[in-house]
């Protein structure tokens, strides 16, 4: 009798998982790394890991849509002669022309203006879509300074000087070929077709020393009337921010690693920065120990996708959040309804991120022609109004449960975590106890 | 002439009054004494004005400059005439880092030397140095012109796109995707004009070399890993 060994069920590796083994495959075919959209996929802890605690004996809540919650927000009021006022403590973040499609932009500025916030331009310059668009219109200085010019700066809102985002802190933009059209290659000054690799550091000043030269410089160009914002991704933000403010910032845009991009490598995405929940408190903590607490607005971004969200950076000591992913999904982006056409893509509807190869079906992270037609950018607006106000009526609700008459009422207090994870990082009690885990220092 | 005294006047009083140049559409010519190193001196300025500025300014003189004629009678500090769009910056002097960094137009004139990364990520400017420039120098460079009379540092044009580098001296190195190219008669056309626009008459196109993109990492490849 011959013995037959028992068959156990095949087991795969915890390591060497199936998305590991494919992209094993994946460079060894084709000798580049992955690059792709979007922020990081993996798990980290976030704000959901956190709850409001809410009203109770020891605080009145407030009556829903009876008893008012403010929800405004003023930027720029340390320096500039002419700050922002904003109806909602929600922003759209800067995404670029050339990375979005023309109707994508417009219909970002529509959906903005319609809710009474600001948008923001990206890599390559401002386009008339979405000047025309918005009511205001944050202009970004970037490394690259793609299509940077005076009369824009003199026309925008505010300016935008960016150091970095949470995506990929320490890196810059990237545009590949096949997004390189006409028009975008005009305004970027670049031949058409090549890829598109942005500088990371800016090309005239290197350090906060000189950042302050510069900012002195664009404040002197536009008689000191637009406040300059300061946008850094979540590497070091108890440093990053105290120098921000250190070399004349008026708002602090801090974007964790959750935040998207146009394009970089996978590899950058994931490893490089810290999770949005990690990078509030920290940078909070610099503005409090240089008494710039709510004299330099802090913006947070990085995986907002509801009130509660919304809610939970505010009370965690930020002014405003700024919104990109989800402002493209409200507008479409990944939509379920072109799914055979993601299948064709190799891909399915919510996991689409390869917009750097410009075929997106949804139309938006598309040079194509045809496709970005898919954008009804009045329709798209719409929808983009509605959600922005469906997450302020949400913090609003939450607000008024902690009994707060204006969203920035909202403190640590009102929070609990559910790990100790989130606790140590957004520096508030685990659920059930008094422990704050990591109160040592950052 | 209006003369502003930087000893006494305040820069955004300056700065004001010549961007409200752009506005009355009068053109007239302004003089600044005692510079003595301030920043952002002379910025934003959109008018066809003259402005002579005598002794030495800071970071970013006539910074985004349009139309203006501006001529520092000394040396100017780093990002001088960063981002121009058009008109004249010329500096008796020498520069300081990053000179005509990102500038989409005019001409600048560097009768001095300059110092690392003149003209990095120029988008059309015309940049004309008298003496030698530093290391990085045009530096992702996308377009525009940059004419060298004396010698150029270490990695001249690394990664450059489309601008033409012109030196008559020596390289110490070029960098990356940067190669020597030939003088066709459309170069000498070109340099012929723009010595003259900087007032350089001792000086013949035939003794610059032209240097350029050798286009070869436009677009990603493996096999150029020792590259990257």
């Amino acid at each position: 009798m011959t013995y037959k060994n028992p068959v156990t069920t095949p087991r795969k590796s915890a390591t060497f998982d199936d998305y590991t083994l494919s992209e094993i495959r994946r460079a060894a075919a084709t000798g580049i790394y992955d690059i792709r959209g979007g922020g990081a996929k993996r798990r980290v802890p976030h704000f959901d890991d956190l709850l409001f605690l809410g009203a109770s004996m020891s605080r009145y809540p407030l009556e829903g849509y009876r008893e008012k919650c403010e929800t405004a927000v003023t930027l720029g009021t340390r320096f500039a002669k002419k700050p922002i006022e904003l109806k909602i403590p929600i922003t759209i973040a800067g995404m670029s022309f050339g990375s979005l499609s023309g109707p994508a932009k417009e219909a970002l500025g529509r959906g903005a203006s319609a809710a009474g916030t600001s948008t923001t331009t990206g890599d390559g310059g401002m386009t008339e879509e979405e000047r025309g668009h918005s009511t205001q219109l944050v202009y970004q200085y970037l490394p690259s300074r793609y299509g940077m010019n005076p009369r824009d700066l003199k026309r925008a809102d505010a300016i935008e000087i960016v150091i970095g985002q949470g995506a990929k802190p320490g890196g810059g933009g990237m545009l590949l070929g096949q997004k390189i059209s006409d028009r975008v290659a005009e305004m970027r000054n670049l031949p058409m077709g090549i890829d598109q690799r942005s500088a990371c550091r800016h090309p005239d000043w290197t350090g906060p020393d000189d950042l302050e030269i510069k900012i002195q410089e664009i404040r002197e160009i536009t008689d000191w009337e637009k406040p300059v914002f300061i946008k850094v991704g979540g590497a070091r933000p108890y440093y990053d921010v105290a120098l921000a403010v250190k070399a004349g910032a008026d708002v602090i845009v801090l974007d964790g690693m959750q935040g998207g991009t146009a394009a970089t490598q996978e590899v950058f995405i994931e490893h490089v920065g810290q999770p949005t929940l990690a990078c509030i408190r920290p940078a909070v903590k610099a503005l409090q120990d240089m008494g710039m607490h709510r004299k330099v607005q802090l913006i947070v971004s990085g995986g907002i996708r509801n009130g509660a969200d919304v809610a939970k950076a505010l009370a965690l000591g930020a002014d405003a959040v700024s919104i990109g992913t989800a402002a493209l999904v409200a507008i479409g982006d990944n939509d379920p309804k072109w799914e055979a056409e993601y299948n064709e893509l190799g891909t399915t509807a919510g996991a689409y991120d390869d917009w750097h190869e410009g075929r997106d079906p949804a139309g938006i992270t598309t040079q194509d022609a045809d496709l970005m037609k898919r954008v009804d950018p009045i329709a798209a607006g719409r929808r983009l109004a509605n959600y922005l106000k469906v997450m302020t009526l949400e913090a609003q609700t939450i607000a008024r449960a902690c009994g707060k008459n204006h969203v920035h009422n909202l403190e640590p207090e009102d929070l609990c975590a559910l790990n100790i994870e989130a606790a140590a990082m957004a520096g508030v009690p685990l659920a059930g106890t008094n422990w704050v885990p990591g109160q040592g220092g950052f | 002439m209006p003369v502003f005294d930087l000893a006494t006047t305040e820069l955004r009083a300056l700065n004001q009054a010549l961007h409200a140049l752009d506005k009355s559409g009068v053109p007239e010519d302004f003089e600044i004494t005692n510079p003595r190193g301030a920043h952002a001196v002379a910025v934003g300025i959109d008018a066809p004005v003259n402005v002579t500025i005598n002794g030495s300014v800071g970071y970013y003189c006539a910074g985004m400059n349009e139309q203006a004629t501006v001529t520092v009678n000394g040396n100017a500090g780093p990002g001088v005439a960063e981002n121009m769009m058009s008109g004249k910056v010329v500096i008796k002097g020498d520069a300081s880092q990053y000179a005509g960094a990102t500038a989409h137009g005019g001409l600048l004139v560097i009768e001095g030397n300059a110092s690392s990364r003149c003209g990095i990520s120029m988008k059309g400017v015309d940049i004309v140095v008298k003496g030698n420039i530093g290391h990085m120098s045009a530096f992702m460079a996308q377009s525009g012109n940059l004419v060298v009379l004396g010698d150029a540092g270490d990695a001249l044009g690394d990664s450059l796109y489309e601008a033409r580098l012109f030196v008559r001296g020596t390289v110490k190195s070029l960098g990356a995707d940067c190669e020597k190219k030939e003088m066709r008669a459309e170069h000498i056309d070109l340099l012929t004009k723009l010595l003259a626009d900087a007032g350089i008459t001792d000086v013949k196109p035939e003794e610059f070399t032209r240097y350029g993109s050798a286009r070869t990492l436009y677009n990603f490849s493996v096999d150029n890993f020792d590259a990257y």
